[in-house]
Formats: C-alpha cells, sequence, structure tokens
C-alpha cells in the first residue's frame, strides 16, 4: 500500500518533474552533446578515442596543459594566503577601518576579469607608466596572467576565508589561554584546526576559477596558451569543433575534481560549532593590530590603483601621446560596430537572467526542499541543479553551440538569440542561487507545511503567505548575485552571441584585439558602474524590503 | 467520558530498512481521552504521532480514527490539530493571523473569522495579544497561540509533539494544568508525545510507554507506576531498584543467599534467573523484625539528602545492594547514620518479578 496523493502533492511532483525538465534541456542534453561530439570525427562518426589521442599528441596543445597547470598553482598559492591574512585582519583582531576594507576587497567581483589584466597592460605594457618594475620582462604572458588572476580571484577567496574565520567559539580559546598556550600556538592548534575546511574549499575555488577563465589569459596572454584560449582558438579560429569539444572535456576535469573536494569540505564542516558557542571577539593588540593594518591598506591601495588606472585610461584621450581628459573612448561605435547596443545587451540580458533565474531556481529549491515524500525526484532535481558548479562557463558555452546549433534541434531558432544568451547564463550561475534559496528555506520551521496540512491549507498558498515573505532577502541576494554575474560573465556567452546580440563583455575583447584598449577599458568601467549601481539599488530595496515585510523581526 | 474506541492503533510499524523505528504498536484511545506517548529520546514515541498525522509514511499496520481506516490517507485529509516542540508559528503573521489561518477560505466572512480567533485566544488566555508578532511575545505564549491555531478548526484528535520542553521549568508546570483543563472543557481526543514522566503522570489520563519502538506498557498513570509490566517501564517510570535472583519453587525466590517469598511469573522453572523490582519507598523499616517476611540484614553505605527524605544505599549480603528512602522521622527515630547495622524488609506485594 501506498499513501494516496492529495491534490498538493500531485502539483508539487508535476512542478517538481517541470522544474527537472527544464534542467535537462538547459544543462544536461547540452553537455550530453559535447561529451557525445568529443567521441565523434568532423562527419559525426564515432571515432573512439582517436581525437583525444590526436590531442595528446599535438605538443603545442599539450603545453597549452602544462601552462594552464603551473600558472593556476602558482596563483592559487599567491591569493589564498594574501586573502586569508586579510580576511584574519578583518574577523580576528580590532583594527580600524574593517568596513572600508572589507567593501574595497569585494570590489573586482564587480568587474569582468578583463578588466584588471587592461589595467596591467596601462601599467606594465609596452607603453606601461610602471615597465620599469618588471625588470625587461614583458607582461604579456604568464606574468600579466598571473598577476591579473590574482586581482580576480581574490573577492573569492577573501568571501569563503571570511566566512571561515567569522565563526568561532571563545571558549576553546579561553581554554587554550587558560592551558599556558602562547600566541602562536593557539593559532596553529584552534584558529588553523578551526578553518582548514575554508582554506582547502578556497584553494580548490581560486584553482578552478584561474584554470577556466577565459577572459585574463585571452587579453594579456600574449603567445602564452592555456586550454582556455585553445578552446576559443579551435572553435572560433579554426572550426574544429572536435578538437574543441576534446579540450572542453579536459577542461571540465579540474572543475570537477575542484567540486568533489568541495563537496566534500562541506560534508565535514558542518557542526564543526555547537549551537552553544559563545562568540569570539577580538582583543586589542596594538603591534598586531597596526601591521595588519598596514597589510590591508596595501592590498586595498593595489586594487583601488588597478580600478584607477582603468578609470583613468578610459578618460584619456589617446594614450601617451594626447593625456588630456575626454569621453571620447565612450563612444563605442568609433571602436566596434556594435556601439553602445552591446551594453544595452548586456543589461537587457542580465535583468532577464537576474529576474527569470530567480523565480525559477528559487522556485525549483522551495520544491526540492518542500515536496512531500518523492524524495527520488527530489534527490535528482538537487544533483542536476548542483552540476552547473563543476562546469566551467567556457565548457557550457562549447556544449550550447553543439546542442542548440544542430538543425536537428527544435529549439535551434533561439541560437544567437537574448533568449539563449538568457538560458545559457542561468545555467552557468545556477548553483549558487539553488544553495542560497535553500540555505534560507532550511532556516524556516520544517512544520510549516505539515501544520498547513493539519488546517487544510494548500501548501501553495502557505508558500505564497509565508515562505516567499521570510524569505525575500535571500532572493534579492539572488537577483543581485545573478544580475552581476551576467554583467561581467564573458566565457559562455563569447560563443553565442549573434550579429544582433552581442554583450558588453564580448565587446570589451573585440575592441581588445582591434587595438582600441582605452574603448575598452571604458566598457570595463561602464559594467562596473552598473554593477556598483545596482550593488546599491540592491542595499536600498533590502532595507525597504526588511522595513516593509520583515516588520516581525523586531521585537 | 464515552467509552467508544475513537483511535485504533493496530500493529502499526515503522522501519527504514534494517531498523525497527516503531515495532508493532497496538492500542486504543477512547472518544475524549488524554493519551501520553511517554518514553527515552530514539523511543520511536514521535515517530509513531507523526504516522498518525501521516506525515511520516508507515510501512506496516493499520490506523482507523472514528470509524475510518486513516492509514494511507495523506495529512490534508485526516483529522486533527497539531502542536510541535518549535511551535512553527508563521514569523511573518499575526498572533491573529496565525490563529485565523485554517479558517480562512472556507466561506466564513471576516466577522465570523474575527468572532472565532477572539473566542480562541480567550479561551488559551491570550485576549489583547492579537495585533503582536511570534518575536514579541513570550515563549509560554507562543505556546498558547499554537494551541489555539490547532484547534480553530475544531478538530476530532490534538496532537501534542512535545509541546512543553522548550518552556521553563516554572512556565511549564503552570502549563501543564492549563492544557488539561482545556482539554477537559473541550473535551477533544489528545495525544502527547513527552519524554518527562513528570508531565505523563499528571497529564494523562493512560500512558503508552515506549521503549525501542515498542509499546511496553498502556494503562493508567497509577498502574504504570504501581504495577509496571517490564523492569523497563519500573526502571524508567520513577526510581526503582533491579535485583538479580533465582527462582527457587513457584513463589519463592532467592537473591544474595536471601529467600524471599514474591507473586512470581507462571511457566519458570526453578532455577531460572529472575529480576525483582521494587521501589525505594517500598522498603520497609519501622517494625522489622526475627520473624517479619522477606526480611534483609544490611548496613547504611551512604545517605544522600534529598529533602524531605533521605535515600539510603544499603549494602545486603553477597554484594546485594538496595535503595531505599528513609523519612526525616524515621532518621531522627532510629538515629540512622552511615555504618549503622540495620534490618528492612521488601513486602510481597511491592515486588515485581520478571523473567530474565
Amino acid at each position: 500500500m501506498r499513501t494516496s496523493l492529495d491534490r498538493d502533492a500531485i502539483s508539487q511532483r508535476a512542478a517538481l518533474l517541470f522544474a527537472g525538465a527544464i534542467l535537462l534541456v538547459i544543462l544536461v542534453l547540452p553537455l550530453a552533446t559535447l561529451f557525445e561530439k568529443s567521441f565523434q570525427n568532423r562527419n559525426g562518426e564515432f571515432v573512439g578515442l582517436a581525437n583525444f589521442v590526436r590531442y595528446f599528441g599535438t605538443p603545442s596543445l599539450v603545453a597549452s596543459l602544462w601552462n594552464t597547470l603551473w600558472v593556476s598553482v602558482l596563483a592559487t598559492c599567491i591569493v589564498v594566503p594574501l586573502a586569508f591574512v586579510y580576511a584574519y585582519a578583518i574577523r580576528r583582531t580590532t583594527m580600524p577601518g574593517k568596513h572600508v576594507f572589507r567593501a574595497l576587497g569585494l570590489v573586482p567581483i564587480l568587474a569582468p576579469s578583463l578588466l584588471p589584466a587592461i589595467a596591467l597592460i596601462y601599467l606594465f605594457g609596452n607603453q606601461g607608466i610602471a615597465r620599469f618594475m618588471l625588470m625587461g620582462e614583458s607582461v604579456y604572458g604568464p606574468i600579466g596572467i598571473v598577476i591579473a588572476q590574482v586581482f580576480f580571484c581574490f573577492p573569492h577567496a577573501f568571501l569563503i576565508l571570511s566566512t571561515a574565520l567569522a565563526i568561532a567559539d571563545r571558549r576553546h580559546y579561553e581554554a587554550a589561554e587558560v592551558l599556558g598556550a602562547g600566541r602562536l600556538r593557539v593559532f596553529l592548534t584552534v584558529t588553523l584546526p578551526g578553518v582548514k575546511y575554508g582554506i582547502v574549499s578556497a584553494f580548490f575555488v581560486v584553482f578552478t576559477m584561474v584554470a577556466t577563465d577565459f577572459g585574463i589569459p585571452k587579453v594579456i596572454g600574449g603567445r602564452f596558451n592555456v586550454l582556455s584560449t585553445d578552446v576559443y582558438k579551435q572553435v572560433i579560429g579554426q572550426q574544429n569543433f572536435e578538437m574543441g569539444a576534446v579540450v572542453g572535456m579536459v577542461l571540465l576535469i579540474p572543475a570537477v575534481l575542484a567540486f568533489v573536494a568541495d563537496r566534500w569540505v562541506a560534508r565535514r564542516q558542518v557542526a564543526l560549532l555547537s549551537a552553544r558557542a559563545v562568540p569570539f571577539e577580538p582583543q586589542k593588540h596594538p603591534l598586531r593590530d597596526w601591521l595588519l593594518f598596514g597589510f590591508c591598506a596595501l592590498i586595498a591601495g593595489c586594487i583601488l590603483v588597478v580600478l584607477g588606472i582603468s578609470i583613468w585610461a578610459s578618460l584619456i584621450t589617446y594614450w601617451p601621446y594626447n593625456l588630456s581628459l575626454s569621453m571620447r573612448n565612450y563612444a563605442f561605435a568609433n571602436a566596434d560596430a556594435s556601439g553602445w547596443s552591446s551594453y544595452f545587451n548586456s543589461l537587457t540580458m542580465s535583468v532577464l537572467v537576474a529576474t527569470i533565474g530567480t523565480t525559477v531556481i528559487g522556485f525549483g529549491a522551495w520544491l526540492v526542499d518542500k515536496t512531500r515524500g518523492a524524495e527520488f525526484l527530489r534527490g535528482v532535481v538537487h544533483l542536476l541543479a548542483m552540476i552547473p558548479l563543476a562546469v566551467p562557463g567556457l565548457v557550457l558555452g562549447l556544449a550550447y553551440i553543439f546542442f542548440f546549433n544542430s538543425p536537428k534541434n527544435p529549439l535551434v531558432f533561439m541560437y544567437g538569440t537574448i533568449g539563449l544568451l538568457t538560458l545559457n547564463t542561468i545555467a552557468h550561475f545556477y548553483t549558487v542561487a539553488h544553495l542560497t534559496t535553500l540555505q534560507a528555506l532550511k532556516q524556516l520551521d520544517p512544520e510549516f507545511e505539515s501544520v498547513s496540512a493539519s488546517l487544510k491549507i494548500s501548501v501553495w498558498r502557505t508558500a505564497w503567505q509565508v515562505t516567499l515573505p521570510v524569505t525575500s532577502p535571500a532572493l534579492l541576494d539572488v537577483w543581485f548575485y545573478m544580475f552581476v554575474n551576467a554583467m561581467t560573465t564573458v566565457s559562455a556567452v563569447v560563443f553565442l552571441y549573434g550579429p544582433f546580440t552581442k554583450l558588453a563583455s564580448v565587446s570589451i575583447i573585440n575592441m581588445d584585439e582591434a587595438g582600441f584598449t582605452a574603448a575598452a577599458a571604458a566598457m570595463g568601467c561602464t559594467i562596473i558602474a552598473t554593477s556598483a549601481a545596482a550593488k546599491i539599488l540592491h542595499s536600498l530595496l533590502a532595507e525597504w524590503l526588511a522595513r516593509r515585510t520583515q516588520a516581525w523581526r523586531s521585537r | 467520558m464515552s467509552d467508544s474506541a475513537y483511535l485504533v492503533v493496530d500493529k502499526v510499524t515503522k522501519s527504514f530498512g534494517q531498523f525497527q523505528a516503531v515495532r508493532e504498536a497496538s492500542f486504543t484511545v477512547r472518544r475524549g481521552e488524554f493519551v501520553c506517548f511517554l518514553g527515552p529520546s530514539g523511543c520511536g514515541k514521535t515517530t509513531l504521532l507523526r504516522m498518525i498525522a501521516g506525515l511520516e509514511t508507515m510501512t506496516g499496520g493499520r490506523i482507523v480514527q472514528d470509524g475510518r481506516d486513516i492509514s494511507w490517507l495523506p495529512p490534508s485529509q485526516r483529522d486533527f490539530g497539531i502542536v510541535f516542540q518549535s511551535y512553527a508559528l508563521f514569523p511573518n503573521l499575526t498572533v491573529f493571523d496565525n490563529v485565523a489561518y485554517g479558517l480562512r477560505g472556507r466561506g466564513k466572512t471576516d466577522a465570523e473569522i474575527a468572532k472565532r480567533v477572539d473566542e480562541l485566544l480567550t479561551l488559551v488566555g491570550l485576549p489583547g495579544e492579537a495585533k503582536k508578532y511570534p518575536s514579541q511575545i513570550s515563549g509560554g505564549q507562543q505556546q498558547r497561540v499554537a494551541l489555539a491555531r490547532a484547534l480553530a478548526i475544531s478538530p476530532g484528535l490534538l496532537l501534542l509533539d512535545e509541546p512543553l520542553s522548550a518552556l521553563d521549568a516554572r512556565v511549564r508546570v503552570y502549563l501543564r494544568h492549563e492544557i488539561r483543563e482545556l482539554q477537559r472543557r473541550l473535551g477533544v481526543t489528545t495525544i502527547m508525545v513527552t519524554h518527562d514522566q513528570e508531565e505523563a503522570l499528571t497529564m494523562a489520563d493512560r500512558i503508552a510507554v515506549m521503549n525501542a519502538g515498542q509499546v511496553e506498557q498502556f494503562d493508567s498513570p497509577a498502574a504504570v507506576y504501581a504495577v509496571p509490566s517490564t523492569p523497563f517501564v519500573a526502571d524508567f517510570v520513577g526510581t526503582t531498584n533491579i535485583l538479580r535472583a533465582k527462582l527457587a519453587s513457584p513463589g519463592r525466590i532467592v537473591s544474595g543467599g536471601v529467600e524471599i517469598e514474591a507473586a512470581t511469573p507462571p511457566d519458570l522453572f526453578p532455577g531460572a534467573d529472575v529480576r525483582v523490582c521494587v521501589r525505594p519507598e517500598d522498603v520497609m523499616v519501622r517494625g522489622v523484625n526475627e520473624n517479619t517476611p522477606n526480611r534483609v540484614d544490611v548496613t547504611v553505605e551512604e545517605l544522600v539528602f534529598m529533602g524531605s527524605f533521605s535515600r539510603a544505599k544499603l549494602a545486603g549480603p553477597k554484594g546485594m545492594s538496595i535503595s531505599a528512602d528513609f523519612s526525616a522521622n524515621l532518621l531522627r527515630d532510629h538515629a540512622l547514620a552511615t555504618g549503622a547495622r540495620i534490618k528492612v524488609a521488601l513486602p510481597a506485594d511491592r515486588l515485581r518479578v520478571f523473567p530474565g
């Protein structure tokens, strides 16, 4: 015998199936096509591992693999310690200006990865103002890539480590002190073990970001090849789709490894801290505090310099001959045929991604969390929702070409449209949004739905009257996250835009390629300004929402 | 209180793979009765309650409520109100809207709803708090709101899942009484899950004592206390001495070399291992002499002051150890102190003998 289903259970199951179907179309089928393609020749015949054999037999391609590895390891080993000290200073000391440092540390998130690369060209390029600092080395190549990646990845590592350092039990520190442990010993035996999973997670996340990023090596890599630029060259340059698919598969490896490691870490991290923990309050220690203040000021200063150089470069009329300031570079039509339209395409797409994405992902997360029974279906949908975290944007973009550009696909009409760019970007950033919503839902009392059932009230009504209002701050966060990422993303969409749907980030690449570096910087600054404006709007909205729907939170 | 069976739980079982959370639980709850599920954490009492509500699917057995087989109905098609330990009040709705939640969308006018909510809030002793949010009232008040919300739709069965455990001791004792009064007045059949024996003993008409997924005894509080049907029940409800012994002959057992008269279970052969349960307050001290049956010579090893009485640890022959409660009076009259050698008796009618 089985429990008979009521109307709620049937409608929830139907909706869950629909959510699964969406994920199937925007994620699983494209990836499956990519997988299939890597085992086929140009004519679509199955050739087994022949493509892979050819790949590993091509010295230049294998060299890229090696390049990608060592550059990623180097950048990761620089970023994580820097971010750790920065986060430690903010979370565990009484240093002044913590809020300012925190905000400045996160600024690079608002910019596309291309922007630090462009700023580096102005600083250390062939006509750069600080070129002497490289002592004859060229910034085009691994040096430029590593420095730019450090900027680009810093806020991500900082966020992870800052969260890990935020939670601490004061009693552990008191116990260590009572037992006579010195500062170093306390740090090694209490602080580090408490955040080790955060550190591991930061290493993996940063490594994957560097290994799979496309924008930075494209702009500042020069003749130094990495996997992501190889994919682009094989597919866009040589129209060699099979080889592109193979490189895509290789690119999946670090991401999948990082994903597995991250899940492993997440499982171990639970319950490190009991509900009874006494929150840690940092004590004054002037020497340490001021040393760390100096360190943070240095890092924040570097970030400001990169940002400042970008803005300045975008305003200079003609570097380095005419240093007068003007808005000439913002007339994008001079540098790229699509002009300002690419910016408005980006804006349109970002609003669509954020709005549709938040709705669909939020709804999906609600179904995964709140459908009564249906464990299998819920598990499957949740698993599908986790996949995008393990798929680099470039690979997803490639998969979309194969899947949506096939004449056999009834959805082929979407190719090159804003609609497809939107779908792709939603799929690309699905996981974080899904997990954020799920976490917000988990904070609600799990018995709300049980109470509703006992009162004969539909779960849908409870979702509308209770769950949605209570989780609205988290949904607003998701909206903002999706918007900023859609504004700045390059890797997936670079394969998918059509003649009338070029995006701002893509036009940065095109303008930079065509030698209009100043215009590229100007477009980068426009994107930052938009993200920053969205951030301000987000704060204002969050406050308004708090007043409006969260009145119950105040005592 | 009528004697008709309202809820029949018949061999209800819940397994998770190999593990059986509830094993063939069977009992019948009468209409208007207040029943407690009592047991240690993990004994399956909450799982059983959730199966009655339909929030967990059972893997075997049958549940009949008011003549209707509800075993396989989803919760929305059953007839119950429920209060959780966390109360699960909707945080963004006022007290009024929480209580009114189940009343809306049933063709009632706003005025009718307002009147009913008013009635309910008065019933649970919270008039005038309607406009506040749950976070603005105390834990005890939240508990009453949850109760009012559950009662709003006049359910045939009220389920309470540890409703008092999140409250501090004083409020808890007060609300015990309140809930019981309310239940009597409304005559609603009620099942409450608790791990607190005092709560169960003071509130319930009947108690289902559960252990490791099984209902070990289903009886009135007095019977559960006085005539426990298993050593577990004897030990879990109140305090008890459990002495190892062997059956000498029907009606006679031997423990620590002492022969003891007691009602022994049938079907046991002489020489079989048995356990004898006796409560500390039933150990007799006054008027024990050479001729008192079931006499044991003991030494007072330890006296622990407990307020109105002291609990003594008594050492008998051959390592036998017995706890006994001595009133302050008795201690004074007999000038008892640690090391004293005294005679105590284990009254035959107070002994419970179990096989094993």
